[in-house]
């Protein structure tokens, strides 16, 4: 296998790395890296659960091999909170709105929602739910899910009801 | 002067947002594939291209000499390990079942020879050049070849894998039946259905010199699957340790170790090196167990009114090759017509072998009594001309009704889902339903209103030698800081938050104060983790026990150091208040420093340290019950359904926190969707799997599936500890009947829908059209 040098920058520090040419950017990113939060959960690109910034765009890092991330600027959802460890909004959201159960499909949701959230954007709901319409997540029912995208989209929601 | 304040901190009933969340939105989970050690090899399998056969020949020659290659091990390296494979309960298996095919496959996917290697990329390579000759037979793959076909496994009397009732029909029985004024039948035939959890399964396995054989496992609960894993092996020199922090969903599928799991630990002792395995999504649409695919025949006589006179049913749910258990599936028997008034009640239930992989638990393996049951009462009801809700208020026992017994034996006492429907028809305005599907279905547009009532045992132990109890461990520590080890275990249920939140408020610690922890089999004792919707009742239980007796432990030692009368004590926010002409307030560490460092001060006799165990045995049988109902609109062009709303009112008894019902609730409902609408793990004839990625098995997406309303006005404490009664299963039982009998209820029009599921597009234009439509396969 020929192995090929990049250079790309992950959550603001700079790597170098030498890697194989069918190495995926998910596996590199976890195995050689370090960064964990990236999951892997169907490596045909349908769940989502991989999702990782890539020049501040979201994309599946199970599609994308290493090589092709040579030179890019790579925010996994470790870079996502300051360092201070207080949450990212998308998290301070999700985690109001109990967005997540097991947490596999966690971060692909989060790297999704703070990518298109990002600087001066404004989406609109209906932009957010669609997005999320590429993540599949098997516990929640996207109850929460759904009030986190409505909320970083600027709705306010009723509070919720406890009946009797 | 005011009086003291004497209550608690509530934090059981609360919407705490949960400790779990801090790590998982952040990436710093540790889900088995984040264990990394020193030295550790990675596992890939070659497995059977083909459903049965036998096996002529296996060259593995060119494996071993790809660089990188540790070791290619076949079933014959593996023979001086031949672990029992127990089923969930530890019951042995009815067919041996080998780690890696030994001279026969079973099913496409059958794992022949496990490759060890650097990496994984290296092993699928050297997977890939594995050369296996075989002898391909004609393959047994659906319910009917079952019956039919030949011997699953050579040597066994028939592929009857369990069986429970009579074959032979009950001529009183059948009496009543054929002479009752109406004789409802139908026929149904469930698909098959993967679990999917979005981690698939996984294992790391470490020898350690000591002889512990460590395991990071992605499993229900540690404590069982060490059980499992030493019942298995029956290694006295080896102690198995199971370690799992983070596990992605399970629903059923990781309940106990299986074939490849158990194959890893067995090749980690032969080679003495760290192996992982990591199943890949490939792997886990053909070759985990999967779940559900039964078939039913349903009598049920009424009279004119509606009552319920006499049922029989006919059942037969597959196996596969090497089930986690074989069974008969008999709770679907046992909860048909548990909460209905009917009496004369037999059946037959078979599970049958087949060359598929084999079966395994699914959130509400038994869901089928409430599909069978509550479609069929809708059918009576439309050709009885009676409301489908006044034949519920007619058939279902209500408290009022109880205590009493089922014909199956179980003792009911405190079940409600006529006072759940009840509940519901308050948010639920049928009558203006109506008329709103009349002038919709005058402009061509067919909507649907479905209801559905079920019940389900949730803390069940009787009998069940791995549920009996759960333990709760907790320490105040020298710190003053509260730590408990607890037998549940999260695969997203949450239980580090709700375990916790019952321990804050029953000791009186801020909630921060208490870490839970439950992912380590070597500290705590057995429990089986999540299994069943049993955590709140068992753990919970536990925890209110083990909590009481710390705070009586402090409040003693407190009066005797402090010389106060012990109901003069009182823990709040984490302090000792001692009230009195002038309070005294005392931190949980001063307490501590006492207890640790100055036992001498202790009261007379009382041991050391601020430690408090207790092991709590739930009642025999815990109930939940819930009545639902959804409304949908079918496109009668596209075949396409379309959910508009759906209310759930349910009794789980006290809620430890709502938004963690409300979730696993929610959860269960996708799945319920998924499976009437979507999923199906389908096989061509020659069995072989063809729904074999998420393009092929389709999950619901967030477009899929509506937003849900909770009633909880129906709840009543149950009798256990806490007066919880358990959430989980609940919504994949229900929700299936309940969509199901929405859509027939806005395709009645055009006649009774086909049982076949899932109801695709396809199948329902064949019910509007009135002719036959392709077919998803085959």
């Amino acid at each position: 296998m020929s192995k090929h040098q990049i250079h790309l920058d992950i959550n603001g520090r700079a790597h170098d790395a030498s890697v194989e040419g069918r190495l995926t950017l998910c596996d590199f990113l976890r195995g050689d890296a370090g960064y964990t939060g990236v999951h892997v959960g169907c490596e045909h690109g349908v769940c989502g659960a991989c999702t990782v910034m890539v020049d501040g765009l979201a994309v599946r890092s199970c599609l994308m091999l290493a090589v092709q991330a040579d030179g890019c600027s790579v925010t996994t959802v470790e870079g996502l909170s300051s360092g201070d460890g207080a949450l990212h909004p998308v998290q301070q959201t999700l985690r109001e709105e109990h967005g997540l159960q097991c947490g596999f499909c966690t971060p692909g949701v989060v790297m999704t929602l703070a990518a298109l959230t990002q600087g001066e954007q404004k989406p609109s709901s209906e932009t957010l739910i669609n997005a999320m319409s590429g993540h599949i997540c098997r516990c929640t029912g996207y109850q929460g899910i759904r009030r986190a995208a409505l909320r970083l989209a600027g709705e306010t929601l009723a509070p919720v009801e406890d009946h009797g | 002067m005011n009086q003291p304040e004497t209550r608690t901190d509530r934090y059981i009933g609360k919407r705490q947002a949960r400790s779990e969340d801090l790590r998982l939105l952040t990436g710093r989970g540790v889900y088995t594939d984040d264990v990394s050690l020193p030295g550790m090899l990675q596992v890939a399998f070659h497995r059977s291209p083909v459903a049965r056969g036998l096996i002529r020949s296996i060259d593995t020659s060119a494996a071993r000499e790809l660089p990188g290659v540790f070791a290619v091990l076949t079933a014959q390296d593996l023979e001086r390990y031949q672990p029992n494979m127990l089923s969930f309960f530890l019951a042995p298996p009815v067919v041996p079942v080998p780690l890696l095919a030994v001279d026969r496959v079973c099913y496409v996917g059958d794992p022949v020879a496990m490759v060890i290697a650097q990496d994984r990329y290296i092993a699928e390579d050297a997977a890939g050049l594995i050369t296996v000759e075989y002898e391909e037979e004609a393959p047994v793959v659906t319910l009917d070849d079952a019956r039919q076909g030949p011997l699953v496994h050579p040597g066994t009397e028939s592929n009857v894998a369990a069986a429970t009732g009579a074959d032979e029909l009950d001529p009183d029985l059948e009496e009543l039946l054929n002479s009752a004024p109406h004789l409802e039948v139908i026929e149904m035939k469930h698909q098959r259905i993967s679990q999917s959890p979005m981690e698939p399964r996984g294992v790391v396995a470490a020898p350690q010199g000591s002889g512990e054989m460590t395991v990071y496992l992605s499993c229900q609960g540690p404590q069982l699957a060490a059980r499992w894993f030493s019942q298995a092996f029956d290694l006295p020199q080896t102690t198995f340790r199971v370690i799992s922090k983070d596990v992605g969903g399970s629903f059923g599928l990781k309940g106990q170790p299986w074939r490849e799991e158990t194959a890893v630990v067995a090749a980690a002792l032969i080679l003495g090196r760290p192996l992982k395995w990591i199943e890949d999504r490939l792997e886990n649409l053909t070759s985990a167990n999967q779940a559900r695919e039964q078939d039913m025949k349903l009598r049920v006589a009424f009279d004119l009114e509606g009552n319920l006179i006499a049922s029989h049913a006919d059942y037969g749910i597959n196996n596969g090759a090497y089930p986690h258990g074989a069974d008969s599936n008999i709770a679907v028997m046992m909860f048909l017509w548990a909460a209905h008034k009917l009496q004369a009640f037999n059946f037959s239930a078979k599970g049958w072998f087949s060359n598929t992989v084999g079966l395994g638990a699914y959130r509400g393996p038994w869901a089928l009594e409430s599909l069978a049951r509550e479609v069929l009462l809708d059918r009576a009801a439309r050709k009885l001309k009676i409301d489908p809700i006044e034949l519920r208020r007619k058939t279902l026992i209500t408290r009022a009704d109880q205590p009493t017994m089922t014909p199956m034996g179980l003792a009911l006492e405190d079940i409600s889902p006529a006072e759940c429907l009840e509940e519901l028809l308050k948010k639920v305005d049928v009558a203006a339903f109506r008329i709103e599907q009349a002038e919709a279905r005058k402009q061509g547009r067919y909507l649907g209103l479905g209801f559905a009532t079920y019940i389900e045992p949730t803390a069940g132990t009787a009998g069940v030698i791995v549920l009996i109890s759960e333990s709760c461990h907790i320490r105040i520590e020298p710190t003053g800081k509260v730590s408990a080890v607890v037998s549940t275990h999260s695969q997203g249920h949450g239980t580090q938050t709700t375990m916790a939140q019952v321990i804050a408020e029953r000791l009186g610690v801020p909630f921060e104060d208490v870490t839970v922890y439950e992912d380590d089999s070597s500290r705590g004792g057995y429990g089986s983790g999540a299994y069943g919707s049993r955590q709140a009742v068992a753990g919970g239980g536990a925890c209110i026990r083990a909590a009481d007796l710390m705070a009586d432990k402090i409040r003693a030692i407190a009066a005797h150091v402090f010389e106060a009368r012990p109901e003069d004590v009182f823990i709040r926010g984490g302090r000792v208040h001692i009230l009195g002409a002038r309070e005294q307030v005392y931190s949980l560490r001063d307490i501590a420093d006492v207890a640790y460092a100055e036992p001498e001060r202790l009261p007379e006799g009382m041991e050391a340290g601020l430690e408090t165990q207790y092991r709590y045995c739930p009642p025999a049988l815990t109930l939940t019950s819930a009545a639902h109902a959804c409304v949908v609109e079918v496109d009668v062009d596209t075949g396409f359904v379309r959910i508009l709303r759906w209310v759930s009112s349910e009794d789980v008894g006290n809620m430890i926190n709502p938004a963690v019902v409300e979730g696993q609730v929610a959860g269960g409902l996708a799945q319920a969707i998924g499976q009437v609408l979507f999923e199906e793990v389908s096989y061509d004839a020659r069995g072989n799997p063809t729904a074999v990625t998420y393009k092929d098995y389709m999950l619901p997406t967030i477009f899929d599936v509506p937003v849900f309303e909770y009633l909880h006005g129906a709840s009543a404490p149950s009798q256990t500890e806490g007066g919880f009664r358990g959430v989980g299963e609940g919504g994949c039982i229900v929700g299936p009947p309940t969509l199901v009998n929405a859509i027939a209820d806005a395709l009645a029009p055009f006649g009774e829908l086909k049982l076949e599921f899932p109801l695709t597009p396809p199948r329902l234009l064949e019910l509007i059209e009135g002719r036959p439509m392709g077919r998803r396969h085959g």
